[in-house]
């Protein structure tokens, strides 16, 4: 029974638009290698951060929602993210069924049309 | 609720604050999950000081208390909400 578990991360504001990208083709080979099935790969943009981490204030945010059976890979993933320096923050939640379908209507743009209304 | 206002006990005092019953509007509304990703929804339940505001005044059950207090302290994790905000 796989689970369902989903990582978002903070990159540095001050790599340019490649090295971002580079970053998380990283992440997302790393994950491919361990044959896991992605969900959604999605950015969520430049965002101002609420308070400054490492005298940042702001940075890409990133996620990852991917299934898998075993824990190890995501402790392996969470291992490289902590050792990535270019990465502020980084968090992996593990997700229930109402999640799952909360996500699935999101991603299929349900809501922003109107109010979002989760 | 006081059904008539008159009643014989002139100097009963008229409780005004359970006028409006309130509602866990996740409940009413039928929302399961609370997104920690999207600011402006968390912010309805923080004050302008970025503290978690109480069920008394929120109105929210205790199940779904609980998944906004832990969607919001992942949001603060992630500085997609403040832990403090500095208003007076």
């Amino acid at each position: 029974m796989n689970k369902n578990y989903e990582t978002v991360f903070i990159i540095n504001p001050v790599l340019s638009e490649k090295q971002v990208e580079d970053t998380v083709k990283k992440y997302k080979k790393q994950l491919d290698e361990k044959k896991v099935k992605f969900v959604c790969n999605e950015s969520l943009g430049f965002k101002e951060l609420a308070y400054p981490i490492n005298k940042k204030n702001s940075g890409f945010y990133h996620l990852f929602q991917f299934e898998s059976n075993d824990i190890n890979i995501v402790r392996d993933l969470e291992v490289e993210l902590k050792r990535d320096r270019s990465i502020l923050r980084y968090m992996t939640v593990s997700l229930c069924k109402d999640a799952v379908e909360f996500n699935a209507r999101r991603s299929s743009g349900e809501f922003n049309k109107k109010k979002t209304k989760k | 609720m006081r059904k008539h206002f008159n009643s014989a006990l002139q100097n009963e005092s008229i409780d005004r604050s359970s006028k409006q019953k309130k509602f866990c509007r996740f409940k009413k509304s039928g929302i399961k999950y609370i997104d920690y990703k999207d600011p402006n929804f968390l912010k309805q339940f923080i004050n302008d000081q970025g503290k978690i505001l109480p069920r008394r005044i929120t109105g929210t059950s205790l199940k779904y208390q609980r998944k906004v207090t832990q969607a919001i302290k992942r949001a603060r994790h992630l500085a997609i909400l403040p832990y403090t905000t500095d208003s007076q």
